[in-house]
């Protein structure tokens, strides 16, 4: 091991032997290093951190009921259905493609729902997993086109948007929409069912401890490895804030109804996302083939299966989405999924930070952006505006997301950073 | 991870051995009977003019284009090469000129791309100490394995794509105009690291179009011309022998200028006659 003989002779840890590379040390450091990185076009989530400070500002300044705890909790219901569309809508955006039919995909999974289970009395657990799978389904086929026949996913799920919302009008017939039963489970789990407190506030210590348990382990194998190790105080105080920020906003929440399990639902999928997007091999590969999919390719990575993934999960998020904007709604209705349902998903990715040239973007932009949205619509509806001004203020947002996209991105390329 | 110092191959022996290969696309063929040798901690440079049909020699060594006719013996055996895969599984490395790294990801995610480690837990820690080990034992100037590709310049990039081969410990690496897009300094990085290749005991193919740099590192230059083999040359070869056998044409800029500067020396009186300086 002639690794270990240069350690021995070199204090210096493996990767800090160079001298030309400047080490922010410390919490002066680590702002010093957060400035510099933003100054160079690298946001991150910091975007959407100010603008959700703006917005909550000036609605709690225009109506105060805005930060009461029950309409947060209200919003936290509203976000759980748009905001698993969004995640799906992260996974495409990530290696570069788009999907602009997640809403009809919405839509008819919901009137899918409604007519196998209200209509023909399958068991609604069946009604739900047959619409998942069509919808995983849809993704697929778009998959085959872009794979085979090299269709840009933009003119494919642009038919699909039309072909989809066809068949969603075409399965709801004459009746144009069919009530859920209120009482039944489904319909609870969309409206009613929240946390008890000490499930929300056991679950709002779990992050923390799930930081500090994985940054040591982290610690230890870095030190035995000879590499650089981060400042364990650091850690300590990060995990503190974090604690302590989720057990108020429980606590605050739990004030009113308390958290929904809808979006623990939710929550739990962006989770399980983010680890398989930046912990797998998988989500390696995502960020690989959105970044340059012509190395991807030559690395041996199988880039139709990765595309196929992705738009598959992204449908299939989208028909899950649907499903609970019905349970929410107690209703499948023609007008299900149409409207500013697909573009809200869109906005809340990029928002959130996911950009919209692939390969750069996190599951926790799905979360980040569709609060961002909701307060928006939440906060227009409290002021009783009509929903002209709403589409109008949306798109004006997703204008400003996309150009900060956009801006950042050439400044990254001028900074030297991808 | 302690055997990767460890020479893959006792230097001199035969690794690579190409015997009658032809590949014809169609109606034109891209190389007829080709012969060509590389052995253990050899560099063998590739020239040839453009559509010598170098490409096509190295595509066929990496497993993306199938001779028509002619055998490959890779250490001794008998092999055929169907996909890139069953190259890279044989210890064939390829280093493409270009588009081989994602700019969006850092070094260690890079060199690992397609070959992590614990695809279900990317194991981080193992992954980045494996990237420095490599790129120590290149010697390669790279501040930090955790900056994305797109902020290190082209040498460097050129170092990671280098590493990035000899990650699965190859037997033969073949070098497609690796210095072509780059700068001085750079280049001379490159060719350093070339010589560090060598020095591990690898077989070397190195294409280029430039004669300085071949003539810096190569052990054998290899002509090609017009799809055949058009002479071996010793690395002290003088200009105008490569000159004419690439071209195939004794009469042409170079040899012509050979000629002004003898004929001027004959006239100065001075004694100095043969082989002009490289």
């Amino acid at each position: 091991m002639t690794n270990l003989k240069q350690s021995a002779s070199a204090p210096l840890a493996l990767d800090r032997a160079d001298a030309r590379v400047r080490h922010e040390a410390g919490i002066g450091g680590a702002v010093r290093a957060f400035l510099d990185r933003v100054r160079s076009g690298d946001l991150g989530s910091l975007p959407v951190i100010v603008g959700l400070v703006v917005i909550w500002t000036v609605f709690t300044s225009l109506n105060p009921v805005f930060v009461s705890s029950s309409n947060l909790v209200n919003l936290l219901f509203d976000c759980s259905t748009v905001g698993v569309i969004a995640l799906g809508i992260v996974c495409v955006l990530m290696v570069g493609e788009i999907d602009l039919s997640v809403g009809s995909i919405s839509g008819f999974a919901s009137a899918m729902v409604g007519t196998l289970w209200v209509n023909q009395g399958w068991p609604v657990a069946l009604a739900i997993l047959a619409a998942l799978a069509f919808g995983a389904l849809i993704g697929s086929l778009y998959a085959l086109l872009f794979n085979r026949l090299g269709m840009p996913s933009f003119v494919s799920t642009l038919a699909g948007l039309l072909a989809v919302l066809g068949m969603q009008l075409y399965i709801l017939g004459s009746t144009g929409s069919i009530n859920l039963p209120y009482g039944s489970a489904l319909v609870d789990f969309g409206q009613l069912m929240v946390m008890p407190k000490w499930v929300s506030h056991t679950l709002a210590a779990i992050p923390g401890l799930a930081m500090l348990v994985s940054g040591l382990r982290t610690f230890a194998r870095r030190r035995a490895a000879n590499l650089s190790t981060p400042s364990v105080a650091g850690l300590i105080l990060r995990v503190a804030a974090i604690t302590i920020g989720l057990e108020l906003i429980v606590a605050y929440l739990n004030q009113s109804r308390g958290i929904p399990w809808m979006f623990g639902l939710f929550v739990g999928l962006v989770v399980a996302m983010n680890y398989a997007l930046t912990r797998t091999k998988w989500g390696r590969s995502m960020t690989a083939v959105g970044g340059n999919r012509e190395a991807a390719r030559r690395a041996g990575i199988k880039v139709r299966a990765i595309y196929l993934s992705a738009f598959a999960l992204c449908s299939f998020f989208a028909a899950l989405g649907g499903v609970l904007a019905a349970a929410r709604l107690a209703s499948a209705s023609q007008q299900a999924g149409t409207g500013d349902v697909n573009l809200n998903a869109i906005a809340a990715a990029v928002i959130g930070g996911t950009s919209l040239f692939g390969g750069r973007g996190s599951a926790y932009s799905a979360l980040l952006g569709i609060i961002v949205i909701q307060s928006i619509a939440s906060g227009l509806t409290l002021l009783d505006l009509s929903s002209s001004l709403r589409y109008m203020i949306t798109g004006a947002v997703l204008a400003i997301a996309v150009i900060v996209d956009s801006l950042a991105r050439r400044s990254r390329a001028s900074h030297g950073r991808a | 991870m302690s055997e990767s110092l460890e020479r893959s191959a006792s230097v001199g022996e035969l690794v690579l051995s190409l015997r009658g290969i032809s590949k014809n696309f169609g109606a034109v063929s891209a190389l007829t009977d080709i012969d060509f040798d590389v052995h253990a901690g050899e560099v063998v440079a590739l020239v040839g003019d453009n559509g010598a049909g170098k490409s096509t020699l190295v595509k066929i060594l990496a497993g993306v284009h199938q001779p028509s006719s002619g055998t490959i013996n890779f250490r001794g055996q008998p092999v055929t090469l169907p996909d890139p895969r069953a190259a890279l599984t044989l210890g064939i490395a390829t280093v493409f000129q270009d588009l081989a790294l994602c700019e969006n990801l850092d070094v260690v995610a890079n060199i690992f791309l397609g070959n992590e480690l614990s695809p279900l837990r990317l194991d981080e820690v193992a992954m980045e100490m494996r990237a420095w080990t490599l790129l120590n034992e290149l010697s390669a100037r790279i501040p930090s394995v955790r900056e994305a590709v797109a902020s290190l310049s082209g040498g460097q990039r050129q170092t990671v794509a280098i590493a990035r081969a000899l990650l699965l410990e190859p037997k033969l690496i073949l070098l497609d105009e690796p210095t072509a897009a780059l700068g001085v300094a750079q280049t001379a990085e490159v060719l350093n690291l070339i010589d560090r290749v060598r020095a591990r005991g690898l077989g070397v193919v190195m294409i280029s179009h430039n004669m300085e740099d071949v003539r810096a590192v190569a052990d054998r230059i290899v002509v090609l011309r017009l799809g055949r083999n058009n002479g071996v040359f010793e690395p002290d070869a003088s200009n105008q022998d490569l000159v004419s056998a690439i071209t195939g044409a004794s009469n042409n800029a170079v040899s012509r200028r050979a000629e002004r500067l003898r004929a001027e020396r004959d006239h100065s009186g001075s004694a100095q006659a043969g082989e002009q300086r490289p």
